[in-house]
């Protein structure tokens, strides 16, 4: 998945400016940034919930927000002319934009659950994405993605009695059992005490070196610790503009930019 | 007895008024929800106009509803008039799915737009079908979704004037609890009006206590 100039702006207010950005198979790319860098914006752009004000994301032989093949076919569907803070619907987009919505998988920040049981939940992107899947194969895959995220004794609880720390990893188990060709997480690990911390990242990094499927995962964290502990690259967001971007180790040790030198010692960066 | 009325045929006027308007209402459920789920989360230029007029129709005096039914259903011209539904508890069904309709789809449409959008969003990014998020939204909307319902039921029961006029409020036929009170107060057989009364306000209690406890519950959710 790459970006081709992409910008998003509400009114006169450009949040979002980033050019290109490409996000590489079998790789975690850590996005890091002060509050307000347009860091949820950029995953917003990504899972297709927002749409750019310029420019194009790609994917898969689909552009968004054409919502039609890169090769050029026309459309023969509605355009879609949505407001910021509604999500495209996915009927008026085609086939293309579910096609795409369904290789990847978005955690965002405070993910919601739904009414029922952890198991129910889990399973529901499967049951989208997969529905010829039969109930024992379904419970099997759903069964070993909450063992990895030390749920495995809560398939059967009800959402409302989880914690948060709970309800994080049940969220990331809904997407991870997809196994999607792309991850986008939103601060997955804010305000959550050190042992789910270690859970989740070690999730993560597992399901970014699956030999098989090698999804590009792209985290947003404002936490540079862990930026530097997961990401294979990393960038620097401040004010919707990428100020540096490279190899994580390099990032780190060699700043180019003296935003990056303040931000990655802990330094708050305007 | 009671007053000049048998007990049996009271029996028989309040299990109409239930089969009536419990048949209205489950018809009107069947079109209402998805309707109401359609347009709680759809956008389109002309959405604050249809708003405004399932906001209206919500309102619609029951006299006016029965009129319209009635016009349809006359044999003497109405376009339906060859189905003879005119006086009969099927007329009686759809005055009063004309008069719940709207309110179920005014009120699903609140109660499902009133749902957080990052439910919508969840579903969505899933790789739900539009009607498979409006289900999913549905269904975390349920206690808004029954205590509209139930609103519906209420309505129902307690209207008198479509029911009269599509119905008749023939004897042993189409005459329901409120049409009955009417008749009976006119004639003097206090008791027996008094008596479908009560049932009427128990029903009425009973519905509202399951409308308040779902809205709380709902609150919650």
């Amino acid at each position: 998945m790459w970006t081709e100039g992409l910008s998003k702006s509400y009114g006169s207010r450009t949040v979002l400016d980033i050019g290109r950005l490409e996000l590489r198979r079998g790789e975690i790319l850590a996005v890091m940034g002060p509050s307000g860098a347009g860091k949820t914006t950029l995953l917003r752009l990504l899972a297709t919930l927002e749409r750019p004000t310029s420019g194009v994301v790609r994917f898969g032989g689909l552009s968004w927000p054409d919502g039609r093949p890169s090769e050029g076919r026309s459309p023969s569907r509605p355009s879609e002319g949505r407001s910021p803070s509604r999500p495209p619907d996915g009927g008026h987009g085609g086939g293309e934009l579910l096609a795409w919505r369904r290789r990847l998988a978005f955690v965002p920040q405070n993910p919601v659950l739904f009414t029922g049981t952890v198991r129910d939940n889990v399973a529901l992107g499967l049951g989208f994405r997969a529905p010829r899947l039969g109930r024992d194969e379904v419970d099997r895959l759903v069964g070993a993605t909450l063992e990895r995220l030390g749920l495995g004794g809560l398939a059967s609880a009800r959402v409302g009695t989880l914690s948060a720390g709970e309800v994080e990893r049940a969220a990331l188990a809904r997407a991870l059992v997809t196994r999607p060709e792309v991850l986008l997480l939103d601060e997955p690990t804010a305000n959550l005490d050190p042992w789910n911390v270690s859970v989740i990242e070690a999730a993560l990094a597992a399901a970014a070196a699956d030999p098989d499927r090698r999804p590009a995962v792209l985290l947003v964290t404002h936490n540079v610790f862990q930026a530097k502990r997961l990401g294979h690259r990393a960038a620097l967001l401040v004010a919707g503009r990428i100020v540096e971007f490279g190899e994580t180790r390099r990032i780190f040790e060699n700043p180019s930019d003296p935003r990056t030198a303040a931000f990655v010692k802990g330094e708050m960066v305007c | 007895m009671v007053g000049s009325t048998p007990l049996t045929e009271l029996g028989g006027i309040i299990l109409l008024s239930l089969a009536v308007s419990g048949t209205a209402v489950l018809l009107s459920t069947a079109a209402g929800l998805p309707l109401g789920a359609l347009l709680g989360l759809s956008r389109f230029p002309a959405r604050p106009l249809v708003m405004r007029v399932v906001y209206t129709l919500m309102g619609l005096p029951p006299t006016v509803a029965g009129l319209v039914v009635y016009m349809v259903l006359t044999s003497q011209g109405g376009p339906l008039g060859s189905l003879n539904l005119l006086f009969t508890p099927a007329a009686m069904v759809i005055a009063q799915w004309v008069l719940v309709t709207p309110i179920i789809v005014g009120l699903v449409a609140v109660a499902v737009e009133d749902r957080d959008r990052r439910y919508r969003e969840t579903a969505t990014v899933l790789g739900a079908t539009p009607w498979q998020t409006r289900w999913l939204i549905l269904r975390e909307a349920r206690p808004a979704v029954f205590a509209a319902v139930a609103t519906g039921l209420g309505r129902a029961l307690a209207e008198v004037g479509a029911v009269v006029l599509v119905g008749g409020n023939i004897r042993y036929q189409t005459r329901v609890m409120t049409a009955a009170i009417m008749l009976e107060t006119r004639r003097g057989n206090f008791g027996a009006a008094l008596i479908l009364g009560a049932v009427l306000l128990a029903i009425g209690f009973v519905l509202n206590s399951v409308v308040y406890r779902l809205s709380a519950s709902g609150g919650r959710g």
